[in-house]
Parts: structure tokens; sequence; C-alpha cells
């Protein structure tokens, strides 16, 4: 049976569920935006208690990530496979270390008793309940966005180098890419709204 | 470039580099504002720089910039309009209720 794969489509496929994930993002985002409106002085104090410095280690973590995705997907273009083996490890690995920064975060934090629901938070004030519940609830979400990434890179480093991909069929690597860049653009909004924007 | 996928366009990995440089000094600069009283512009500052990286990493490491084709050109736009229509009024109501 004869398969007709059709790249441009594919592609826009991809898109389209990318853009889905903006909505979905998007929600959370005008919700953040309601709250802080409601609440200036709470989210200005709880935003002040995040690690600012961790935070800026994992955005240049996911920032490089994302140079060396597309360093991949452009030496397997250049026919040079063990090139761009490497630096699809090197992201899967970029990945890994964020998941790592994140959870020593989240633990830190837990071990300060704040975490949704615990009778710490729930004694201090509205607003800075509602900033933690959203802190949680959408790193959290952009976490397993960035484990699903490291589960699809994985597969597609197995695909290469068993040969599935390669120079003539790149594109499940590049639609991989495509997410694992949306991930990053994401990170990049809720690294300023969390961590920065006191 | 003309392969079993057909038609796309090769970017220099010079290009992808001076990408990171930029996305780098852009954190560097959003990271050492924050430190800074910038009254009414605090939100709207960090939210700017946000926007330049996002349209660089969708621009180059996304290649937004070299797809050929109406349907990128359209799509892509009309959802993002549509999420910041969405995002406005919304604000807007919870601002002047």
């Amino acid at each position: 049976m004869e398969t007709h794969k059709d790249y441009t489509s594919s592609k826009i496929g991809m898109w389209l569920f990318l853009l889905s994930e903006i909505l979905l993002f998007g929600g959370l985002f005008i919700l953040y935006a309601a709250y802080r409106y409601k609440n200036p002085v709470d989210f200005h104090h709880a935003a002040e208690e995040l690690n600012r410095i961790l935070g800026t280690l994992n955005t240049l973590v996911l920032i490089t990530s994302s140079l060396t995705m597309a360093l991949s997907l452009s030496s397997l273009q250049k026919g040079d496979r063990k090139l761009s083996i490497l630096f699809l490890m090197s992201t899967i690995f970029l990945g890994v270390l964020f998941l790592v920064i994140k959870s020593f975060e989240w633990t830190s934090k837990i071990h300060h008793d704040i975490y949704p629901n615990s009778p710490r938070l729930l004694g201090r004030y509205k607003g800075e309940v509602l900033f933690y519940g959203l802190y949680y609830a959408m790193t959290g979400l952009h976490g397993l966005h960035v484990l699903v990434g490291v589960i699809v890179l994985s597969v597609m480093m197995v695909l290469m180098i068993r040969g599935k991909i390669n120079t003539d069929r790149f594109a499940p690597l590049e639609n991989s890419g495509l997410y694992w860049h949306l991930v990053d653009i994401i990170w990049i909004f809720l690294f300023p709204l969390f961590y920065l924007i006191t | 470039m003309d392969t079993g996928e057909g038609k796309f366009h090769l970017v220099k990995y010079r290009t992808y580099i001076l990408i990171w440089m930029g996305l780098v000094i852009l954190t560097g600069i959003t990271v050492s504002l924050a430190g800074m009283n910038l009254r009414h512009l605090s939100v709207f500052i960090p939210l700017l720089i946000a926007a330049l990286k996002s349209g660089l990493v969708l621009g180059y490491f996304m290649h937004l910039k070299f797809e050929r084709g109406l349907l990128f050109k359209l799509m892509i736009p009309i959802v993002l309009t549509i999420l910041t229509i969405f995002i406005g009024l919304t604000f807007s109501d919870v601002a002047f209720r």
C-alpha cells in the first residue's frame, strides 16, 4: 500500500494544535490578570517570595534548549545525522534539567508549608492564596508540557537512531520541535508574571 | 532546498546563535529592570520584552518568517487577534464593573 505524506499539511495540523494550546494557557493568563487587578498588594508580597535566581536560571535553560532543538533540525536537513542526534540529546538533557530545577523550587516551597490548601497558606491574605494557587496550577501545567516534550523528543531520538527519521523525512522532528518551542514561549510569559513583576 | 519533504528553507547555524544571544540579552535586561521601581510601567515593560522574545522564537526557531502560503499568514494572526480580544474584553469587564 502506498502512503501519502504531505509535509505542509502535517505542519499546519501541528500549528492548529499549538493554537489550541495557546487558548488553553490564555484562559489561565486571563485569570491571573483579573486576580492581580483585584489584589495588587497581596500579589506583590507573594511574588517577592519566589526565588528569582532559580527562575532566571530556568529561563536560560529553556532558551538554550530551544536553540539546540532548532540546530538539531537544521543539521538533519543538512544531512549530518550524528550531529543532529547530539543536539537532540542536549535538548532532552536541558528539558530534564529544567524539571529538576523546578522540583527543587517546589520542594523548598512545600518545606515552608506553602502549597495549595496548606494551613499556613490559608492563614494568609486572600490574594496570596490566589497567587500561589495560580503559581502551582500554571507552572505545574507548564511542567507537565515539558515532561510530555521530553518524552516526545526521546521517541524522536529513537526513531532517528533507527533511521526512520532522516534527511528525506524530517517532518516528525520538525513538528516535535514546534511543540518544544511553544513550551518555551509559554515559559517566556510565565517567568516575568510570577518572578519579575512584584 | 528540495528533498523528500519538498521545498523548505534552510536556516544558517549562525542565525540561530544570534537569535539565542538576543534572547539571553533580553532576559538579562528584563531581570535587571525588575529590581528598579518603574511605577505604572512595571507590568507593561516586562510583558513587552516577553512579547519581543516570543516574536524571535516564533519567527526564527519556529520558522514563521520563512513560511510561504496564505494559510500560515492568516491562521496564526487570526487566533492571536481572537485571544487578544478575549483577554481585552474579559479584563475590561473586571476592571470597569
